[in-house]
């Protein structure tokens, strides 16, 4: 005979009652991991989606406004290319995408269009891990891009969309959609720009913005063809939005100085306010679980408690102290709770992965970081829902086992 | 043995106190074999909770081997009923979900014994009063006068030289409630100290004495005729 003899027999003794409160844990439980992990790989498909609204971040020399960088940065004012290896450098959290962008003038058919020199990311990853630090360092990506199960090749088109392109050598450029059409430019196409030829790698799908004006060249061909030295006009940044609200416009702030930051409120809102959503959904589905199914648990307890009063007693009048009585109602908690974390992530995830791509959307995949938490909660819940019931059985009076006082 | 000294119980009833035990003086020597007799409500029960460390009195000291047994913690008084005390139910009080073997075991598991060694032991003991071929079987799968004897059994598991019982024959028919009278006296000419509220004549009267109460007094005390004479 052995404590866990005692309550292992206890359990199976009153079957429909420990099947009922089991029941009730998994229901929980499997509630609980599926929504979280279907929650999880909505969260990081809404997160790729917000990519394509583009820099929320802008680093811009002191006196240029916000209006000024969306028509085309069409201004004499800029700040040092060097604070791109500031930022590169920096240890900042929060950083998913760079972009350092400066424009120039060209006359394509004769018309005006923008040449906008930008960098490409290898340069400046290259430089990073050259000096075995900096923000490029670290895992990027703020949790959302590459939904596993969703990755995409590479493509020079991505320029839209991530605000930034892997590679792009001295003599390719990018075209804009209008430019295209009005010009009648296709991929593979030579173009003459400030008396250099160009050859045309790919035509970007419209976006609807000043974009779609753009011809897109190496920033470094850009500076030395516009003679203006080692500048930019801006700096678009993609910052994750949790560290915007956690202060990632102070850290750029503090560490540039001589440049304005500014931050494009309305990305910033709608990311903001979508992630807000989903963690808040969940977090009340959390909430209704733990506190309906910590007082059904309560509630059988107590009742447990009731029914086995004389028994209780019998136990006491033996010799047993209230802390044995306490460990028998605590032993017995602890195996509901494992049960229910552990089948409650099985099934939980199953339904997670089986019906999350239809309801949501979205392909979900086994997380076993939801098998500590399903255990965690369950294990959680019962122990402390069964911690005053256990308390008053170790409280109560062994005369209970005497008919006549 | 045991020694109660002036105790009294009262219990509280709406707005009322009532006299559960009024200045009980009760002396058991070691050997002795008592019963308790008295009307319902007499008390009889909250005598025996009270030198079981069950029940602490409203006045008055009980000594256990010379020790005052209320002067102890909760958890002081629980290894002292595990160490010197067998209790016996009138209705047993075998714990339903267990077999009669683990029933026995109880005790001794609450006494921190080897698993192995409670098993052996219960199994004796079993054998004893008969039930050797009875081990593996639940309560509901035993005659009540069974079950008795499995509660006996389990009295015995922690060797308690004092045995308190509570209508330990309310709930058996003659034949055997006589049969376990029979293991009672066996079990006072091992030297053990017992303790026994009875309704039935026939079982008090087999004591080596006999103590009546009426509404919480001892009002008389007679002996049998093994009644145990100390120098």
């Amino acid at each position: 005979m052995k404590l866990r003899t005692l309550v292992w027999r206890e359990l199976f003794e009153r079957k429909s009652q420990m099947l009922t409160c089991l029941l009730a844990i998994l229901l929980g439980i499997t509630a609980v991991v599926s929504i979280k992990n279907i929650t999880y790989f909505s969260e990081k498909a809404v997160a790729r989606e917000m990519d394509s609204l583009g820099a929320n971040v802008l680093v811009l020399p002191k006196s240029v406004t916000l209006q000024d960088y969306y028509s085309a940065d069409m201004h004499d004012e800029v700040i040092p290319e060097e604070y791109v290896m500031r930022l590169t450098m920096s240890d900042i959290e929060g950083v998913d995408n760079l972009s350092p962008k400066l424009n120039v003038p060209v006359e394509v058919g004769g018309r005006k269009f923008a040449f906008t020199g930008i960098l490409p990311k290898s340069e400046f990853q290259a430089k990073a891990a050259w000096a075995g630090a900096g923000i490029f360092s670290r895992p990027m990506g703020c949790g959302a891009i590459d939904v596993e199960g969703q990755s995409e090749p590479e493509d020079k088109k991505t320029l839209v969309r991530k605000r930034v392109i892997k590679d792009l050598g001295d003599h390719e450029i990018l075209i804009g959609s209008e430019v295209a059409d009005l010009q009648g430019i296709a991929e593979g196409d030579s173009l003459t720009l400030l008396g250099e030829p160009f050859s045309v790698i790919a035509i970007l799908p419209e976006t609807g913005t000043v974009d779609d004006s753009r011809i897109f060249g190496h920033l470094h061909t850009v500076q030395r063809l516009a003679g203006k030295g080692e500048v930019v006009n801006c700096i678009e940044v993609v910052g994750c939005c949790k560290e915007i609200a956690a202060g990632l416009v102070d850290g750029v702030n503090r560490l540039l100085p001589d440049a304005k930051v500014v931050t494009v409120k309305q990305v910033v809102a709608t990311q903001q306010n979508v992630n807000g959503m989903m963690e808040r959904v969940s977090l009340i589905f959390l909430i209704i679980i733990v506190v309906v199914g910590g007082a059904g648990i309560a509630n059988y307890m107590f009742s447990n408690v009731y029914e086995r009063r004389r028994e209780i007693g019998t136990l006491m009048a033996l010799g047993a102290e209230s802390g044995v009585v306490l460990r028998i109602f605590l032993l017995k908690a602890l195996l509901l709770g494992l049960a229910g974390g552990v089948g409650g992530y099985v099934i939980g995830t199953t339904i997670a992965v089986t019906l999350g791509p239809k309801l949501a959307g979205v392909p979900v995949f086994p997380m076993p970081i939801l098998a500590l938490w399903g255990v965690g909660i369950s294990v959680g819940i019962t122990l402390v829902a069964s911690y005053i019931p256990a308390r008053r059985a170790a409280g109560l009076d062994p005369v209970v086992t005497f008919q006549e006082v | 043995m045991l020694r109660m000294e002036k105790v009294s119980k009262n219990y509280p009833h709406r707005g009322q106190v009532v006299k559960a035990l009024d200045e009980a003086t009760v002396h058991i020597p070691a050997g002795d074999y008592v019963s308790i007799v008295g009307p319902s409500g007499s008390g009889k029960s909250t005598l025996l909770l009270m030198l079981g460390g069950m029940l602490s009195p409203s006045n008055g000291c009980v000594l256990l081997k010379g020790e005052s047994v209320y002067d102890l913690k909760s958890a002081g008084r629980a290894c002292m009923r595990r160490e010197n005390i067998g209790f016996v139910f009138q209705t047993f009080n075998l714990v339903t979900y267990l077999t009669a073997q683990e029933n026995v075991q109880v005790p001794m598991f609450l006494a921190g014994m080897e698993e192995p060694a409670q098993a052996e032991r219960a199994a004796a003991l079993l054998e004893r009063v008969g039930l050797g071929d009875r081990l593996d079987h639940k309560p509901a799968e035993l005659s009540v006068g069974q079950q008795q004897r499995v509660a006996l059994a389990r009295m015995l598991a922690n060797d308690p030289a004092v045995i308190l019982a509570d209508e330990p024959t309310g709930n058996l028919d003659p034949e055997t409630a006589n049969q376990v009278i029979g293991f009672f006296e066996e079990f006072n000419e091992e030297g053990r100290t017992i303790v026994m509220v009875t309704h039935d004549p026939r079982a008090a009267e087999r004591a080596r004495r006999t103590l009546r109460l009426v509404d919480g007094r001892i009002v008389d005390e007679s002996r049998g005729n093994n009644a145990l004479h100390i120098a």
